[in-house]
């Protein structure tokens, strides 16, 4: 079992509120990811449920029982590191085993189980050497292997592939998953990069200054986010952002649009504008369109796209694809 | 990229620095060089550099006159000791110092190093009083109290360098382990610390072993040291050079031959851990 409930958790640093308010209920085998700029109190927040930080007030109830006074190791919870934090002076063998060691099990039983987690992560080869003559991915999958033997609660993961190059980072990312898929465990992923966050969360939580913002599906988030900022941060390109007479016209302070929901017209359509700049991906061309009252507007077009920076371009927004905001940048969800 | 440097300027460096070398060594050659010469020859104008008569009567003469080999065992005895002491203390300090530091540790860290700064002598009346009306004079426990007091702030300075180095995630990734306090200082702390641990224990017995200052003027006899023991060879009743020499260099051979195998800790030792 592994559920996690947050119950009007806070930590303060000193005068310095980190998280003033949290609450959060993660259901037992859920993949939550949580999501965030840099200082948005991600990271200390899945720190307070590891028990490397104590909360100023509020309960971390893991499966039922309170655990916010509890020491990390009593928590039944298994960290992964950014900087993987793997022990230099031990071999992978112990390191995989030294949680199990430090619980008190018989040899044969850690013996055993290490060469399984081995076997499931690839590293049967490499159980004798040190991490520092290991390659990146795999110092990460021997921090994972660390995390598994000990069969905990749930799965902690402090941007674990940050430090990995890109191509290694979407392998590590599907690795991730299927560990998801077949451990069936509780994870909880904390990461800044949104694209992580949507292809790994059954649930995003998006944090913002200390705050959860908005808690949902990767989609709900996409097509009906709570506040501006939520729209902005879920999406690659960012939504466009249209305020004044133009967002007045929908009866809202502020109106987004996604670069994907526009529809592209070199003879008319709602707004005019001439191309900036064009960023061609092969599949996609995103096109950086000045457009007169509405701004500075990236619109995605599907292909390669024939026209050019300098041309006349018109854009129309789909139907009810508009984002509506209010002067406080939450949504307006009435009528579009 | 490495500079392109012409054979003839290699050249001149090269000699520069044995040269510079050289003159920083040759004291203690020549002090070893005048621990073979009769009292005579030590004197002579101009110096005789290789070719007087070799003998080692000074030697004998020496360890005739005092017992060796009790200065030997009281350096000893005051050096590892007062350091063994030091990192009883300053393990602990610099632990909490790298991995839980508060407002002010920076501050408490200068200004440790700073009672460094005080010219000893400013402290020698005070600190003699309170060793006379104790009875530490001349006593073993009392010199290691005031070696490892003088040393203290090096040495937490060096632990809190090298512990400063050791990532706290891996410390962490230990406490999730389940590893406990002791556990994590013994299995994962210590056996990463070990090389920092070392080159501080060995510097500081160096700096111990050669204090001269306390060691002179808190011993008279039973406790004395070393550097007492070559500070009888300049007495009132005239200077013996080539004895002196002879003690000089019988009091820095355990120290040099120590020092010799351990240059690479040592380095590291001195550059206070800035260097990996």
């Amino acid at each position: 079992m592994g559920t996690i409930v947050l119950k009007d958790v806070q930590k303060r640093f000193g005068d310095v509120t980190i998280i003033p308010n949290a609450n959060l209920a993660i259901k037992n085998g859920e993949f939550v990811v949580f999501v965030g700029p840099s200082g948005c109190g991600k990271s200390t927040l899945l720190r307070l449920i590891a028990g490397l930080e104590d909360v100023t007030a509020g309960e971390i109830i893991i499966d039922g029982s309170n655990a916010a006074q509890l020491p990390p190791a009593k928590r039944g919870l298994s960290m992964v590191f950014q900087s993987y934090a793997l022990y230099p002076h031990m071999s992978v063998r112990n390191n995989i085993a030294f949680g199990l060691k430090m619980a008190g099990q018989p040899k044969a039983e850690i013996d055993a189980k290490v060469a399984k987690a081995a076997q499931v992560l690839n590293l049967t080869d490499y159980l004798d050497r040190r991490p520092r003559q290991l390659s990146g991915g795999q110092r990460q999958r021997v921090a994972i292997g660390r995390a598994i033997v000990r069969q905990p609660k749930a799965f902690l993961f402090d941007e674990p592939l940050s430090n990995l190059d890109a191509a290694l980072r979407v392998n590590m990312r599907i690795e991730i998953m299927q560990l998801h898929q077949s451990l069936g465990a509780t994870m909880i992923y904390v990461t800044h990069d949104q694209v992580e966050a949507m292809t790994m969360a059954d649930r995003i939580v998006v944090l913002n200054k200390g705050n959860i913002e908005q808690v949902g599906s990767p989609l709900e988030l996409y097509n009906n986010p709570d506040s501006l900022f939520v729209a902005g941060f879920i999406g690659s390109p960012k939504m466009n952002f249209i305020s004044d007479d133009i967002a007045a016209k929908h009866g809202a302070k502020t109106i987004g649009v996604r670069p994907e929901h526009m529809a592209l017209s070199d003879k008319s359509g709602e707004w005019e504008g001439t191309i900036a700049l064009a960023e061609h991906l092969g599949a996609d061309t995103f096109l950086h369109v000045d457009a007169g009252p509405a701004g500075r507007l990236t619109v995605r077009a599907a292909g390669e796209y024939r026209q050019g920076p300098g041309s006349k371009i018109w854009l129309t927004p789909e139907k009810g694809r508009i984002h509506r905001f209010d002067d406080k940048g939450r949504a307006m969800r009435n009528a579009a | 990229m490495a500079r392109a440097v012409s054979l003839r300027r290699r050249t001149i460096t090269t000699a520069a620095a044995w040269l510079i070398g050289f003159l920083i060594f040759f004291p203690i050659l020549w002090t070893v060089i005048t621990s073979f010469k009769t009292e005579l020859e030590a004197f002579s104008t101009p110096p005789k550099f290789l070719f007087f008569e070799w003998t080692t009567e000074n030697y004998g003469i020496v360890q005739e006159r005092s017992n060796y080999l009790r200065f030997v065992s009281n350096s000893l005895i005051l050096s590892i000791g007062s350091t063994l002491v030091a990192l009883l203390f300053a393990i602990p300090a610099a632990w909490a110092m790298a991995f839980a530091p508060a407002k002010r540790t920076k501050d408490l860290l200068m200004w440790m190093l700073s009672t460094k700064m005080m010219p000893p002598v400013g402290a020698l009346i005070p600190v003699y009083l309170i060793f006379r009306d104790l009875g530490l004079l001349d006593s073993r426990g009392g010199l290691i109290v005031v070696l490892f007091l003088l040393n203290l702030p090096i040495i937490v300075w060096m632990l809190y360098t090298y512990f400063k180095e050791i990532p706290g995630e891996i410390l962490e990734a230990a406490r999730m382990d389940g590893a406990s306090l002791w556990k994590e200082l013994v299995y994962v702390l210590a056996p990463m610390a070990v090389p920092g641990i070392a080159s501080t224990l060995l510097l500081n017995v160096i700096l111990a072993w050669n204090e001269a200052f306390w060691t002179l003027n808190l011993t008279t006899s039973a406790a004395a040291p070393l550097t007492a023991f070559i500070a009888s060879y300049s007495s009132p009743e005239g200077l013996f050079w080539a004895k002196l020499s002879a003690a000089s260099t019988m009091a820095i051979a355990p120290i040099l031959v120590l020092g010799w195998f351990a240059q690479k800790q040592l380095v590291r030792g001195l550059t206070f851990g800035a260097v990996k």
